[in-house]
């Protein structure tokens, strides 16, 4: 299992059974498999239909405003001195973030397989919304599993789901938080499979979903490609993005896979400190096992029983990570760092004030990781990070942890 | 020496329980009752007397579940019941010592760990296999192990340790070809798409389908979720081997305050069930 792994394409990957060379599978009960097996076949003949990809880009454009911009951040690289920072403002598309990618394209699948009930699951509320969202643009019917201690810290996304018309069910089992309230959506699914069609919000759970939603989220990467070409002439020295169950970091990541003289650098959150043991870093941090479906690195202790992890950003504090990052990670072709909430938060304050851009808690980690980047390479390297999403959501977070009251 | 010296002594009782159980059900007309307990609850120290009260209250076999922290097929009884294990401390060593001791006083009840693969993973596969053999375990049943990534259990089948699978409603003929073709033991069928504890039994829409997963083969069937009591459990053992009772009994003895009381509540609970079985016969 610790062999290194030698890999010619990385874009042949996963392979017929979802593996990323020792990661990924389809580790399920039985009553799902048959539901995930129609799925997988109806996705890849979707994903070759020029009608069905067509229909996608439509609505990436018109209804998400894509193409999201490469912004140089010319003042926060001066400030630093070393490499420039270019961001891609997944932040500026419809919803705040490059999770509607996603749940467009999951939602067009789920309506030509005919289910009309959609269930999610979200930690944040981003997924959570962004579900919302295309089940109100697509006619469906939305339930969106939260953990009870979520709903209690994002309340304004969980109105915001309410307003667009969905369900929020809270969910009281294990952490209360995302892991559970994936348990909780895959218990739904496995109960209502016949008519319901579960839009997993990242690049995690059994095979088809890693493969689907880093297909539905590489428009990041490839309209970044043809971005750095065209503005910079050159495609960047090195990659970053942040990392929780990995969605925006493996779309923007994906089409560059194969340029070699890439670097790639994916940001964890470390929360309190790794060696605190609060954190979410199961890259940097954890160790394989399987969670959801699949095979990666997980948080757990010697029981295999899976921890609870700790981040400020909701949306990184997943004990497990999706599988193609493992195989990435394993393979060699990225490295994985932990950024600290107190990293995370600093580079947050230095973009607001540098930029003007406020900047999800999530993204920030992966500003924060670009600007230690930047710091040791010289002024004319190119550093290319993922901004994810937008920090409106996370104002009161924010203001919370400085003694702020609002 | 031979091959055939070679194999473990341990490995050859394991294929002798779980079969000759169901080959002594069958040459008699009887059905097997199967009880789930969560291992570790309500109690620690409770596992190896509940196990001995089921196995006086009728067992034929016993499942003891692995207490795992993300159990996405079971409901909230059995996740409860697993939450107070792991808080308990309960690991796959303990569960081992449990079927060691247990073995002391029973050399012929057959036991299959249930639960998910990270524990094992994480426990690590050669390891897990030499020594749930050596404890007596007989087989064992992983919810998230489909017979697409059954080869990830190699060392546990390659060690004499049954892999039981499981059947539901949604499987289709292909994928039941698959699962017979490597199913050894029996075969569990879930009785309808859901969770365990959930009230959707549909008795008649289960005897349509073990009638079809028999006809395939030999590999007895035993049908689980939703057999709560005497009268369903009879409903359901028309036309299945064995029934599993599962999530009803892990609520019967959720609060009992100590092991005798845990026990005497195990075999009290069983024992009607085994009764009425026993007025259903195989013609």
């Amino acid at each position: 299992m610790n062999e290194p792994i030698t890999v010619s394409d990385y874009h042949a990957y996963p392979d017929a059974h979802g593996r990323f060379a020792d990661f990924g599978g389809v580790y399920m009960p039985e009553t799902l498999m048959p539901p995930l097996e129609e799925l997988t076949a109806a996705y890849l003949a979707m994903r070759e239909d020029p009608a069905f990809l067509a229909e996608f880009e439509r609505d990436l454009k018109y209804y998400v405003g894509r193409p999201s911009p490469i912004y140089h951040a010319e003042r926060l690289s001066q400030k630093i001195g070393g490499a420039q920072i270019l961001l891609k403002r997944e932040d500026l598309n419809h919803t705040g973030a490059h999770k509607i990618n996603n749940t467009i394209g999951q939602a067009l699948v789920a309506r030509r397989m005919g289910k009309r009930r959609i269930i999610a699951e979200t930690g944040a509320g981003q997924h959570g919304v962004a579900t919302a969202t295309v089940c109100a643009r697509f006619g469906l019917d939305c339930i969106v599993y939260m953990g009870a201690v979520d709903i209690e810290r994002q309340k304004i996304n969980v109105y915001r789901m309410k307003l667009l018309g969905a369900e929020v069910v809270p969910v009281t089992s294990g952490s209360k938080t995302l892991k559970d309230a994936l348990n909780e959506a895959m218990r739904d699914w496995v109960t209502n499979v016949a008519d319901t069609f579960y839009i997993i919000g990242t690049v995690a759970g059994p095979h088809p979903y890693p493969m689907m939603v880093r297909d539905f989220n590489a428009v990041v990467g490839r309209e970044a490609r043809a971005q750095m070409l065209e503005q910079f002439g050159r495609l960047p020295d090195v990659l970053t993005a942040c990392v929780g169950g990995g969605s925006n970091a493996i779309g923007l990541f994906h089409a560059f896979l194969n340029d070699r003289d890439v670097a790639i650098v994916g940001a964890e959150a470390a929360g309190d400190g790794i060696d605190t043991g609060r954190h979410a870093a199961s890259l940097a941090a954890g160790r394989k096992g399987v969670l959801h479906g699949n095979r990666t690195y997980v948080i757990c202790d010697d029981h295999g029983q899976i921890t609870e992890t700790h981040s400020i950003s909701a949306g990184l504090d997943y004990p497990g990570v999706g599988p193609e990052h493992a195989f990435l990670k394993d393979s060699g072709r990225a490295r994985y760092e932990g950024v600290t909430d107190d990293e995370a938060l600093a580079a947050f304050h230095e973009l607001a004030r540098t930029e003007g851009i406020l900047a999800a808690l999530e993204s920030s980690h992966a500003v924060a990781q670009a600007m230690k980047l930047a710091r040791e390479l010289p002024k004319d390297k190119l550093i290319l990070c993922n901004l994810s999403g937008r920090g409106d959501k996370d104002v009161h977070t924010i203001a919370a942890r400085e003694g702020i009251s609002l | 020496m031979s091959a055939v010296d070679a194999v473990p002594v341990s490995s050859d009782a394991t294929i002798q329980r779980i079969d000759a159980r169901f080959a002594a059900l069958r040459a008699s007309g009887r059905k097997g009752l199967i009880p789930f307990v969560t291992a570790g609850d309500p109690l620690p120290e409770a596992t190896v007397a509940i196990m001995h009260a089921l196995v006086e209250g009728g067992a034929d076999l016993i499942e003891l579940g692995v207490p795992y922290s993300d159990p996405v097929a079971d409901g909230p009884v059995i996740q409860h019941a697993s939450e107070r294990a792991i808080a308990r401390g309960v690991g796959i060593e303990a569960i081992l010592a449990a079927v060691r001791t247990f073995r002391e006083r029973d050399a012929h009840t057959p036991v299959v760990l249930m639960g998910y693969l990270n524990p094992i993973e994480i426990y690590g596969y050669p390891r897990f296999a030499a020594e749930a053999v050596a404890a007596g375990v007989d087989g064992v049943l992983v919810v998230d192990v489909p017979v697409e990534e059954s080869d990830t259990l190699a060392p546990l089948t390659d060690a004499g340790l049954r892999q039981v699978f499981l059947v539901a409603p949604t499987t289709t003929d292909a994928r039941l070809a698959a699962i017979r073709a490597r199913a050894r033991g029996f075969v569990y069928y879930v009785s309808f798409a859901g969770i365990t504890g959930a009230d959707r039994l549909d008795v008649s829409a289960v005897g349509t389908r073990v009638a079809h997963i028999q006809q395939g083969g030999s590999i007895p069937v035993a049908v689980g979720f939703g057999v709560r009591d005497a009268a369903t459990a009879v409903a359901v053992a028309a036309a299945a081997d064995a029934v599993v009772i599962g999530s009803a009994l892990v609520a019967h003895l959720a609060d009992a305050p100590d092991a005798d009381t845990a026990a005497r509540r195990a075999r009290d609970f069983l024992a009607p069930i085994r009764s009425a079985l026993d007025g259903v016969r195989t013609p």
